[in-house]
């Protein structure tokens, strides 16, 4: 039996401990936010939030999730009520297929969360792990940007905060 | 009136010492010349001197990471403080624009600068004092050919006294040989080709011989292990704790490709030398492996035995090391937490039927779990091994954000009971916390590329 916190929801689970963090999200908790692209941590689009550190859940055995608080996309906010992050992310229009996104969204707040103002130097750095193959890093970039400044400013909350 | 007297003769004397050492710690300025023209240099002399400067290591201390090749500002840390490097770019202002080659020569065989300052050995002129006229002039060619960069490095920040370059006359006068390498006559030309490479420009014993406290090369234990930007570099000779004796075509093998399948992957700082080294025509390879493979010496029958008896139970699918027996019997809690994560984390790769390069070694066969620290282990837990730029090559994730403090710890500590064959390492919170702190700089480069016919990544310029 192996305790797992996901988005602030506790779940017991008889799961083997080296399956992959990223398979228990998708096929045993249906929260299919965090994508399968390379399985070999080198592309990032499945990258969540563990402890508030961005980690590829390809890559993380159960295990090691084991009792930390997991953090997915589904965690930043709703369809109805987007977090700041994802407001950012539809107002610059940051997705063209979309499938990095998630993984985007979660390593940009990890990055946020640690550093609320970061410069672009900052950011390029912190994002570096993670591709898109579209090519909309230009508008990820400045999505990330803008959500830092609506994480602080009142906006984000009367529009669009994430209810608890 | 005596004890005046004699305090009035000590102060003399002092003063007369202190004078005679000025006089002897003093050099002169070298005059400046014009920007050498880099039509003057014949295309062959600097393609020479492009490949010594890779055997060299050049690039890797005198660029910052991003910056401009050879524009120099890479922080080095020492245990006297932080030296940054030098711009060897022509730039006439902040490089060597200015210097003839007559001054570079003198850097290079004396440790003084243009202007007549004594340099820090973090250059290792103790090294190459060793080189020819020839390659000098090779080397002088290839520099004064870069593309120049205006770029003022940061001052050195070093605590007094250490911060007196005039001291480092006196670090000389103890510990530093001047003089042109000179053959062996007892041995063949191959051995002392590769110990003119290796001693020389290559400056191998600069990360694997240890150091004294005033931070030069023992020499009396050459070879015996040094560390190197957050990485404990192995002893070479005898006291080499590869599970697996190296021999030559390892050493060939690992020197060119950048793995070996009875050792593993070159990481860390010597991921760049491996890169540089593809400018050595196999011929210049062969006698600097020749010349290491004399300093390894013959492994004792007991060692030799153990290494045939390592790969033997290591060959195949991983078969002998299941999951099943990945628990030691008797475990305390925190051995079963590091068997685990092991089996969990660790195994896949590792114990995997997948040769190496692109398969994990089995570590088993890997110094890392064998060394004298737990450095490399922990550096290698925490950042893996990035990918090359634009190369094919291995890689290893990094389970920094994944794993705490107590769970590296617990990996660390089951790995070395397991794979290791030493006492248990003592440091391994501090070196934990200090990785992760960035106490030390560790430097974390990208795999060598697997195929050197493919070009040499890390000698590209960036401009």
């Amino acid at each position: 039996m192996i305790k797992l916190t996901v988005n602030g929801h506790e779940h017991e689970l008889e799961t083997e401990p080296d399956t992959p963090l990223l398979y228990v999200l998708r096929d045993e908790l249906a929260l299919s936010g965090a994508k399968f692209g390379c399985g070999l941590g080198q592309c990032g689009a499945c990258t969540v939030m563990l402890d508030g550190k961005a980690v590829f859940s390809c890559l993380t055995p159960l295990l090691l999730a084991a009792g930390k608080n997991v953090t997915t996309v589904e965690g930043l906010g709703t369809l109805e009520a987007p977090g700041p992050l994802q407001r950012a992310f539809i107002e610059e229009q940051a997705a063209q297929c979309g499938y990095c996104i998630a993984g985007m969204m979660m390593r940009a707040q990890a990055l946020l969360v640690k550093n609320s103002s970061p410069t672009d130097a900052e950011i390029r750095a912190a994002m570096e792990p993670n591709l898109c193959r579209c090519g909309t890093h230009m508008r990820i970039l400045r999505a990330i940007k803008r959500a830092a400044a609506l994480i602080k400013t009142a906006d984000a909350g009367a529009a669009g905060r994430a209810r608890p | 009136m005596i004890l005046r007297n004699l305090m009035g003769l000590v102060v003399v004397l002092g003063a007369l010492s202190a004078g005679g050492f000025s006089v002897y710690a003093w050099r002169s300025e070298i005059p400046e010349v014009a920007p050498a023209q880099p039509s003057r240099f014949d295309p062959e002399l600097v393609r020479r001197g492009a490949g010594l400067a890779a055997v060299g290591n050049c690039n890797s201390c005198h660029t910052r990471t991003g910056g401009p090749s050879f524009a120099g500002g890479l922080r080095i840390p020492t245990q006297f403080g932080s030296i940054y490097t030098t711009n060897i770019t022509p730039d006439p202002e902040t490089g060597i624009g200015l210097w003839s080659e007559a001054a570079f020569e003198r850097a290079m065989r004396d440790g003084v600068d243009r202007l007549g300052r004594h340099l820090y050995p973090a250059f290792p002129y103790d090294h190459f004092t060793h080189v020819t006229d020839e390659d000098i002039r090779a080397l002088y060619a290839y520099f004064m050919t870069r593309q120049p960069a205006h770029a003022t490095p940061r001052a050195n920040e070093l605590r007094f006294p250490f911060d007196q370059r005039i001291l480092l006359a006196g670090w000389k006068l103890l510990f530093f040989r001047k003089g042109v390498f000179q053959p062996d006559e007892r041995h063949d030309r191959r051995w002392n080709r590769g110990a003119y490479l290796v001693e020389g420009l290559a400056h191998c014993g600069g990360c694997h011989t240890p150091r004294n406290t005033l931070g030069a090369e023992r020499g009396n234990d050459a070879y015996d292990g040094g560390e190197a930007e957050g990485w404990t570099a192995y002893a070479l000779n005898v006291d080499s704790p590869s599970p697996v004796p190296w021999d030559k075509d390892a050493l060939f093998q690992y020197l060119r490709h950048g793995w070996h399948e009875a050792h593993g992957m070159a990481r860390g700082p010597m991921a760049p030398v491996v890169d540089n080294l593809n400018a050595l025509e196999d011929d210049d390879l062969l006698a600097v492996v020749t010349y290491i493979a004399a300093v390894v010496g013959t492994p004792s029958p007991e060692r030799a035995r153990r290494g045939r008896s390592v790969l033997e139970q290591t060959s195949g699918n991983g078969a002998t090391l299941t999951s099943d027996s990945a628990a030691p019997s008797g475990a305390t809690n925190e051995r079963s937490e590091g068997a685990a994560i092991y089996v969990t984390t660790c195994a896949p790769c590792h114990e995997s039927s997948r040769p190496l390069p692109y398969g994990g070694i089995n570590l088993a066969r890997s110094t890392g779990p064998n060394g004298p620290t737990a450095r490399n282990l922990v550096n290698v837990i925490l950042w893996g091994l990035p990918p090359s730029d634009g190369q094919r090559s291995p890689i290893m994730p990094g389970f920094n954000n994944a794993m705490t403090d107590d769970q590296v710890r617990a990996l660390v500590t089951y790995v070395r009971q397991r794979f290791g064959h030493g006492p248990t390492w003592t440091n391994v919170d501090q070196d934990i916390r200090d990785a992760r702190a960035g106490n030390f700089k560790v430097g974390i480069y990208p795999a060598p590329g697997t195929d050197p016919a493919s070009g040499v990544i890390s000698q590209r310029e960036v401009r």
